[in-house]
This record gives structure tokens, C-alpha cells and sequence, in this order.
């Protein structure tokens, strides 16, 4: 383990920072081996591995740099699959084409799991052996780090000169002068933050009149990185709590009516393992009127809401509004709206006269113009068979050619039931649930006119028809619409949300944040420069630090410039800053 | 003329402006390859001259300055200093100091005239460009980011500011080639396939989050454009610094002599590090995406995370470019190596705007084609 003297590197992270800057290294290197025999010491220096050794190769290979990256590529391209192939999770209507067109290779990608790709083996492999690998390289760096954030500036190395930015100027002040300016020069807080020094920094005496300064700072740049894999760590966690407690219900509600939130009322409902449905807030919704509006250009959609009743257990109704983007809270969940149409008020009368159905029905919009297409079901006749209605609704009808209409509007200026009648059997009572807008057409015939043709009822509200063959009349009523509400409840959000701004902080910090060291000696000189003063300074930086020669030259440069000592004017060129030194060749447009 | 007419006029202009900006940059780069080029061929029938074992045209002395001009080599010069009483000297090997002679030095051979051009056909583009997308906003009432013809004018608009602020202070006429090229190609692709009247958006669409989302979304893209120009000609730098090649085409090798302009562009650690700080703001600015986009996603369908095709490329690209950043700090896989993973983070944020609008269809299918 990572004794805290060394810093903690993953295997194979290359890391001039902490690999090159210390010169005086020995005191910080292992122990000399002891005397044969030390107890403890000898079976860790045996060369065979063992089960033990075995393991602690394996996971100083998982959490290594190199497998964190080639885990990093696997999951990129893991994730690929999953928008070239239809998934079950998104569209398994689309699934169920794909297999009836492949039959010899849809079978075998459905048993790879081609098809519920986010929730397959493999998948799963590589983003859980991605975070093991993530804790165990994040765990240890963060003990380190929490170590090193107590720590002092490394010593004064000896030698200036291999370190990328280093520097040497003369001058006539005493070595301890100089470098008691350096270090207040260093410790100078942030102009907006009055308590908060730049960097941390040591002086040293190294004896001989030679002072030296040694600062660093940016502890922020790691502790940004380890903040930021750490919020990835929680992100999952929270991700996966919410996915055991979570639940999700879809109901249809229809102008003037309401829902009660029991697993009974929603049309589809899907829960986490972990959800109790008992924990459902029995709270009542009501849909009081929804409003939709339309470009009359393009006729498409430009403003959709709900106004809605929600009462909450214990507490009056109140009225809220539902828009697209804008869901409404209630009983710990938050209820979207995910679609609207329109539900044909409808009233079927048997034979006998007798109410056999009444109410309205959702059609279902199947494109820009709310063309709408359902079924009317009637399974409760008096005498003869059951009746099935199925057609399509046209909000705003127009007869293109001669028993071709359509509707050219979404809004109801003129709505129109173009229905066809069936009758026989339903098939309700098969066992197999069914599909409310569809008409299961196996055990039953459509009424056809004398000349064996099919009959097309066109109906307008408040007309009544007779269904041919003596079935009985329909009445088209009226025309509410209907809002289709999703609810989801999820307790992990605010969770989520939390880490992922976390993980978006700690990388802003980790990425743009310096972590510096710079030195500054004073030293007295000898041969051309003796009497003098040899000022040397020296900057290492992790990662990517273009402003750090700047750095060096701007701290040398405060200590030279000794207000007892106007600089001549031939100076002011001279100390130019170095990192202007360079020609603008953009701006001489020679 | 209506004001989205208007727009569409104004953003012909800046197709216009920085497609003579490409050529200004094209010509400009045709001039430095030839300099160097002919100094390359000099300087080989000179060794020939002296009698020197005939030298392959590929061992030319590669990544060297080919005439004149300084050091070369990894470390930098150092100040002068001789008669400087302070004797202040600064060295620096990264960052800001020099790497070689063409760090900081315009390129040999260069035509500042075209350079001239260049710049200020390029700002006058993105002038041009900047207002066209402004009246594309007023014309539709809302914040320009909601269709694929808008994305492509923002993006570019990032795209071609990032190269101009990049370009300020040492020309790069490839890095203006590739960018430009993009950009261009990316503008014409808008105004003649992607291209919709200026209009108000689907009540999905109808958010704060169209702005910020979308907006950074855009920005992002720009910002890794300009980020894998520069990982581009890194990768060719370095491969001529090591003297690698892959291809056996004598004509093509990145050592041979039609290659010499590259000893004239930054060094490859300069390179790597003007691509790292731009694919890093923009890795930012894509973190920024996926988080706002789960956001906007959760407020509108009501989850924040469903495997939607855009949000599989986006998160592809976002997992790509966070091992490009581990890339650069693993032994072994950074340099060169690491400059791949921009390119294929690159191509998955293309293929994501491209392929995943137009093939794909998703819950992310509003642009509107
Ligand atoms: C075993 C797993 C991992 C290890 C060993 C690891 C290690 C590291 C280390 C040591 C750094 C610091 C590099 C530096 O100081 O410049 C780093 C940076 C970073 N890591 Fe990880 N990491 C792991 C997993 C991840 C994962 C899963 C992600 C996200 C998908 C990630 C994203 C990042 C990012 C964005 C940086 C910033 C790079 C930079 O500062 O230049 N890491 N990682």
C-alpha cells in the first residue's frame, strides 16, 4: 500500500509532477532491506505469487491507468450497438419487425442481447468493472491527497536547470533579502479572495548565505479531479437507488374525468424491485379542459395544457395547469403530459333499443392532422352478437374525391366518424388481454350493403345512424379530448442532479486550475559574479501549464525590482516579460 | 425582403467571405510548402555535393528548421543575455517558452499577403455570419439553435471565432485550411440540404433549456473543431519529428520532402498543447451538455436518461474524449496516441449531429428535414 511519504500514482499514470521534482529523494525511499530473518519482512520478498499475489496483481491491473482507458474505449463502443439496432426498452414494436425480417441473425443478436443493449452482460461487464476500477484507483489517491493536503512545499532541489521553466538574474541585494521578498511576493492572497494565499511557502536557510524559497500551490487541481470520479461514483449509486424505488404509470385521462393514483387506475404501470405499492400518495386528478395550439401555416403544434384538479389527501382541491416542459408535482411524483387527442363521446343502442354502450373513446392521432383512429367495443347486447366499431375520427373533414376523406385541420372545426361495423364475436373472453384500439377481427364479419360491399358510416355530432344489418343506432355526442399524463417517481433525483454538478465542478477545477511549484535561490556568487547576488528561480507544473515560464519570469522579476533602485530606462526593455518576447506576427501585416 | 430572407442573404455573404479566406489560407500554406520544399531538395543536393552517402530524401534532416531561423530541436533558445546587467535569462520547455524556431517565428516562406487576406475576410465573415444568425432569431422569434440549419450556422459561428482568437498571435495557415474547410463545407451543407424558413418551435422544444442545451451543445462542437485541427497537424508534426511514416507512397510520406512546411508550424508539444486546452474546454462545455440535456429531458419526457440514439452519441463522444484525457496522462498512450482518440471523439460528434439526425429516428428527431 501507498506508504504516505510516496504519492500514490495508479500503474502506468505518467506523471512528470510527482516523478521528477524531488531532489533530495533519499530520506523518502525504502527502508535497507534488514537482517535475513526479520520477521515479516522475508515471505513478502519471496518471488512466488500465490493466490494472494495473484489477486494483488489482478487488481493493480484493474485499477491501473492502462485498463481504466481500455475499459473507457470498450464502453464507447459497447454503447454503439444500441443505436444501430431497435431496442426493446425504446421501441419493441420495431424489435418485433427487425426479428420477422432477419429470421436466421434477429434470433441470434436477441440472444446477445443486440436488442436490450443497456441492460445486457456485457454492457453491464464493462461499466461495473469500470467502476471497481475507478473506486480502487480513487480511494487510495483521495487518502494520499487528504495527506498531502497538510504537506509542505517539497525542499529546494539542488538543480535548477532540468526543470521546464527555470531562470537566473543577478543582483546586488543580500540573498535573504531577496528571498523574503519572493516569499511575500508568494504568499500574496488572491485580490478577490483577501484570505486565501496563493501559495503555500517555506523559506529555507541552506547555509553558506544561501536562502532559498520554495512555494506550491493548486491542491484545488486534484482535489477537483478525485471530487469529480468521486461524484461519478455517486452519480451510479444514485442512478441505481432510483431504479430499485422508482415507479412509473401511464393513463389516459379524458376532458371532465379523473384518475386516482392506485396501480389499478394507470393503463400501464412499471416499478423498481424495491418499490411498495402501498407507498402510493392516493392523491385524485381530474382533467378539467385541455387547450392545444397550432401554427395555421404548417399546421404544427405550438402550445399544449392541461388544466387539471388535483386533490392531495387531506388537503382541498386545487386547480394547476400541465404544459409540455412544465410538470406538475404531486404526491411525490411528477406527472408530464405526454399526449392528447381526442375521445368520441359515443352512445350504441341495441337491437332492443337498449343503452349497450355509452362514453367516450379515445382515438389515437396518427399524424400532424389528429387523423385519429380507434374502436368502439361492444360486448354487452341484449340479443345478437357483440358489436365492434372501428374507424377513424377527422377533426376537420373534407371530402377530397368522392368517398375519400380526410381531415385537413387539427383543430374540431368539422369532425367526422368514418366508421366500418363488425360483428360476432370480440374475443374478450379468451384469456389473452387485448389491445383496446384494436379490433380482433378473427371470429367476426363486416356488415357489407346489398351489393356485398362494405358499409362506411360517416357521422357527425349529434346525428344519429342505424348500424346496418339491425344492429341498432350509434350517436356521436360529442367531442371531448383527452391528455395522456406520464407519472414517475423517482426519490434518487435530487441525488443525481447533486453528483452531476458535483462531477461538472470538480472537472471545471481539475481541468483549468494550476497546480504549480516554484523556487526561488539566492546564492552568493563567485567568478564573474562574485559580490553578487546569483538569483536562480525554477517552475515545474502538472499537466499542461502554459503560463508557467510567465510565472518564473514575473517572480524573478519581483525581486529584482527593488523600489530603492529606479530601473534606468534602458531597463524597462530589458525586463520586457518573456512571454511577450515573442513577435506578433499577426499584427505586423508586413 | 422578410428578415429571415434577409438572414439567409447575410449568411451566403459569410459562406462567401470565408470561402476567400480558405483560398487566402490555401495559397498561403501552397507558398510555405514550396519554400520548404525546395530548401528541402537544396539542402539534399548539397550533402550530394559534398559527397555525403546519398541520403534518402526521407532522412532530411526532419522536424529541423529548414533554413535559417534559430535553434530548433526540443529545448528552447534562451534569452540573450551577454550585456544584460542583471543577467536575466529564462528557460522554458513547455507552455509558454519556445519549443523550435517555429513556435513563435512566422513560417518561412509565407505570403503575408495572403495571411492579410485570410484574417480579414475571416473576421468579416464571422461578422457577416454573427448578424445572419441574429436575424434568423428575430425572424423566428426565439433563440436560433432549434433546427439542423441553425446548429450548422452557431457551430460554424464557434468554430470560425475559436480559429480567428487562435490565429491572433501565430498564424497557422493549415490549422485555417482544416478549420475553414469544416466550416465551409459545413455552410453550404446548411444553405442548400438543410435549410428550413425561419419559424417557431414545437411546444417540446418551447424552453430556456433550448438555449442552454442546444446552445453549448453548439459551442462544444465548434470549440472540438478547432481542437481536432490542431490534434491533426500535431499527429503529422510528430510523425515528422520521429520520422515515421506509414504510407508507402514516396509522394505522401509525411518525411519526404513535400512534407517540409511542417519543420515551418509549431512543434508537436506545442500542438498537443493548444489541442489539449481546446478539446478540454470543449470536453467542459460537453459535460455541460449531457447534464443540461438529462435536465431538459427529465422536465420534458419525463426521464433523464432513456438510451435515446442522441443521447448514446453523446454520450460515445463523451466517454471518447475522457479517454482521450486519460490517454495523455498514461504512459505509453499519450502524444501522438492520445491526438487519435480526438480524432475519433471528433467523428462521433459529427457522426451524432449527421447520422443520428438523419438515419436514426429517435425521441431527438426535431430538426426538422
Ligand atoms: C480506473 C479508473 C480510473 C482511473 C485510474 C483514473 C485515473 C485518473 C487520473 C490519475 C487522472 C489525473 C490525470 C492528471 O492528473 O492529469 C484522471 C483524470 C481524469 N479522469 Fe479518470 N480515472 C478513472 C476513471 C475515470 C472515468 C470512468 C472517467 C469518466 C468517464 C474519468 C474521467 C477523467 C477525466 C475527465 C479526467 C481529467 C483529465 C485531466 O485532468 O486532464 N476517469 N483520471
Amino acid at each position: 500500500m501507498a506508504s504516505p511519504t510516496r504519492p500514490y500514482r495508479p500503474e502506468g499514470l505518467d506523471d512528470a509532477f510527482t516523478t521528477g521534482s524531488d531532489a533530495p529523494a533519499p530520506a523518502a525511499s525504502p527502508p535497507a532491506p534488514g537482517p535475513a530473518g526479520t520477521p515479516g519482512e522475508a515471505p513478502v520478498a519471496l518471488p512466488q505469487l500465490g493466490v494472494a499475489g495473484w489477486l494483488r496483481w489482478g487488481w493493480r491491473q484493474l485499477t491501473s491507468m492502462r485498463v481504466a482507458l481500455l475499459l473507457l474505449m470498450l464502453l464507447a463502443v459497447a454503447a454503439v450497438p444500441g443505436t444501430v439496432w431497435p431496442q426493446n426498452a425504446q421501441d419493441p414494436a420495431r424489435v418485433q419487425d427487425y426479428l420477422a425480417d432477419h429470421p436466421t441473425a434477429g434470433p441470434w443478436l436477441d440472444r446477445l442481447g443486440f436488442f436490450d443493449v443497456y441492460s445486457s452482460v456485457w454492457f453491464s461487464a464493462v461499466y461495473l468493472l469500470l467502476t471497481v476500477s475507478l473506486v480502487g484507483c480513487i480511494l487510495p489517491r483521495s487518502r494520499v491527497h487528504l495527506a498531502a493536503l497538510r504537506g509542505r512545499p517539497p525542499r529546494t532541489p539542488r538543480r535548477f536547470d532540468r526543470f521546464p521553466a527555470h531562470g537566473r538574474a543577478l543582483s546586488d541585494e543580500a540573498p535573504r533579502a531577496l528571498v523574503e521578498r519572493a516569499a511575500a511576493e508568494l504568499r500574496r492572497p488572491w485580490p478577490l479572495l483577501p484570505l486565501v494565499r496563493r501559495h503555500r511557502v517555506d523559506v529555507h536557510d541552506e547555509g553558506g548565505g544561501t536562502w532559498s524559497v520554495a512555494a506550491e500551490r493548486g491542491y484545488l487541481r486534484e482535489t477537483g479531479n478525485l471530487v469529480f470520479h468521486l461524484a461519478l461514483v455517486g452519480l451510479l449509486v444514485c442512478v441505481a437507488t432510483g431504479q430499485l424505488l422508482h415507479y412509473r404509470g401511464q393513463v389516459l385521462v379524458v376532458e371532465g374525468r379523473g384518475f386516482a393514483n392506485a396501480v389499478v387506475s394507470y393503463d400501464s404501470f412499471e416499478q423498481g424491485t424495491a418499490f411498495r405499492p402501498e407507498s402510493l400518495v392516493p392523491f385524485t386528478l381530474r382533467l378539467d379542459e385541455f387547450t392545444s395550439r397550432f401554427d395555421p401555416d404548417t399546421l404544427q403544434s405550438r402550445y399544449f395544457r392541461a388544466d387539471v384538479t388535483l386533490t392531495e389527501p387531506g388537503d382541498e382541491p386545487r386547480t394547476h395547469a400541465i404544459e409540455v416542459n412544465r410538470p406538475l408535482q404531486a404526491g411525490g411524483a411528477n406527472v408530464y403530459l405526454q399526449g392528447n387527442g381526442y375521445a368520441p363521446d359515443v352512445t350504441v343502442r341495441d337491437a332492443t333499443g337498449a343503452v349497450a354502450f355509452a362514453g367516450p373513446v379515445p382515438f389515437l392521432p396518427q399524424d400532424e392532422v389528429y387523423t385519429s383512429r380507434g374502436v368502439v367495443k361492444v360486448p354487452e347486447v341484449a340479443t345478437g352478437e357483440q358489436i365492434g366499431i372501428v374507424g377513424f375520427l377527422l377533426p376537420t373533414a373534407e371530402e377530397a374525391a368522392p368517398d375519400l376523406w380526410r381531415s385537413t385541420d387539427p383543430q374540431p372545426e368539422d369532425p367526422v366518424l368514418v366508421l366500418s361495423v363488425w360483428s360476432g364475436n370480440l374475443g374478450l373472453d379468451t384469456g389473452v388481454p387485448q389491445n383496446v384500439y384494436r379490433l380482433d377481427t378473427a371470429r367476426m364479419t363486416q356488415a357489407v350493403d346489398a351489393d356485398g360491399r362494405p358499409v362506411t358510416l360517416y357521422v357527425r355530432p349529434g346525428e344519429t345512424v342505424e348500424l346496418p344489418g339491425g344492429l341498432g343506432t350509434f350517436t356521436f355526442e360529442g367531442l371531448p379530448r383527452f391528455a395522456a399524463f406520464d407519472l414517475r417517481h423517482d426519490p434518487a433525483l435530487a441525488g443525481v442532479l447533486a453528483f452531476a454538478l458535483l462531477a461538472f465542478g470538480g472537472l471545471a477545477v481539475s481541468l483549468f486550475a494550476p497546480r504549480r511549484r516554484l523556487w526561488l535561490r539566492g546564492a552568493p556568487g563567485t567568478g564573474d559574479a562574485a559580490g553578487r547576488t546569483v538569483v536562480t528561480a525554477a517552475g515545474l507544473a502538472r499537466g499542461d501549464d502554459l503560463a508557467l515560464g510567465g510565472e518564473v519570469g514575473r517572480l524573478l522579476r519581483s525581486v529584482l525590482a527593488d523600489p530603492a533602485r529606479t530601473p534606468p530606462a534602458g531597463t524597462a526593455a530589458r525586463s520586457t516579460p518573456p512571454t511577450d518576447r515573442a513577435p506578433r506576427p499577426g499584427r505586423a501585416r508586413s | 425582403m422578410t428578415t429571415g430572407d434577409l438572414s439567409t442573404l447575410l449568411v451566403w455573404a459569410a459562406m462567401t467571405a470565408l470561402t476567400i479566406a480558405l483560398v487566402a489560407w490555401t495559397v498561403d500554406l501552397a507558398r510555405i510548402a514550396d519554400a520548404a520544399t525546395q530548401a528541402s531538395r537544396r539542402a539534399v543536393a548539397a550533402r550530394g555535393r559534398v559527397g555525403a552517402p546519398a541520403v534518402a530524401v526521407a532522412a532530411v534532416p526532419v522536424g529541423a528548421p529548414v533554413t535559417g531561423g534559430g535553434s530548433g530541436g526540443g529545448s528552447g533558445g534562451a534569452d540573450a543575455a551577454g550585456d544584460d546587467p542583471d543577467g536575466f535569462s529564462l528557460t522554458t520547455t513547455t507552455g509558454s517558452g519556445l519549443g523550435r524556431a517555429g513556435d513563435d517565428a512566422p513560417a518561412l516562406g509565407r505570403s503575408a499577403r495572403a495571411e492579410g487576406i485570410a484574417r480579414s475576410t475571416t473576421w468579416l465573415g464571422l461578422v457577416l455570419l454573427a448578424l445572419g444568425v441574429v436575424l434568423r432569431g428575430v425572424a423566428s422569434g426565439r433563440w436560433p439553435t432549434a433546427n439542423m440549419y441553425e446548429f450548422t450556422l452557431v457551430g460554424s459561428l464557434v468554430a470560425v471565432a475559436v480559429l480567428a482568437v487562435v490565429q491572433r498571435r501565430r498564424a497557422v495557415a493549415f490549422l485555417g485550411v482544416l478549420v475553414l474547410g469544416i466550416v465551409v463545407l459545413a455552410l453550404a451543407l446548411g444553405l442548400l440540404v438543410f435549410f428550413v424558413q425561419a419559424d417557431a418551435v414545437q411546444p417540446a422544444l418551447d424552453s430556456y433549456w433550448l438555449i442552454i442545451h442546444v446552445g453549448v451543445a453548439i459551442s462544444a462542437t465548434g470549440v472540438f473543431t478547432v481542437g481536432f485541427g490542431a490534434a491533426v497537424l500535431q499527429m503529422l508534426v510528430d510523425a515528422r519529428e520521429e520520422g515515421r511514416s506509414r504510407t508507402r507512397l514516396a509522394a505522401w510520406r509525411v518525411t519526404g520532402p513535400r512534407f517540409a512546411w511542417l519543420a515551418q508550424v509549431p512543434s508537436a508539444q506545442r500542438l498537443e498543447a493548444l489541442s489539449f486546452r481546446l478539446n478540454a474546454v470543449g470536453f467542459v462545455l460537453w459535460t455541460f451538455t449531457l447534464i443540461g440535456g438529462a435536465i431538459w429531458a427529465e422536465h420534458a419526457w419525463g426521464r433523464y436518461w432513456g438510451w435515446d440514439p442522441k443521447e448514446v452519441g453523446t454520450f460515445v463522444a463523451w466517454v471518447v474524449y475522457a479517454a482521450y484525457l486519460h490517454a495523455r496522462t498514461t504512459r505509453g498512450w499519450n502524444g501522438r496516441r492520445a491526438a487519435w482518440f480526438v480524432v475519433a471523439g471528433y467523428a462521433v460528434v459529427l457522426a451524432n449531429f449527421t447520422l443520428v439526425n438523419l438515419v436514426v429516428d429517435g425521441k431527438h428527431s426535431y430538426s426538422g428535414l
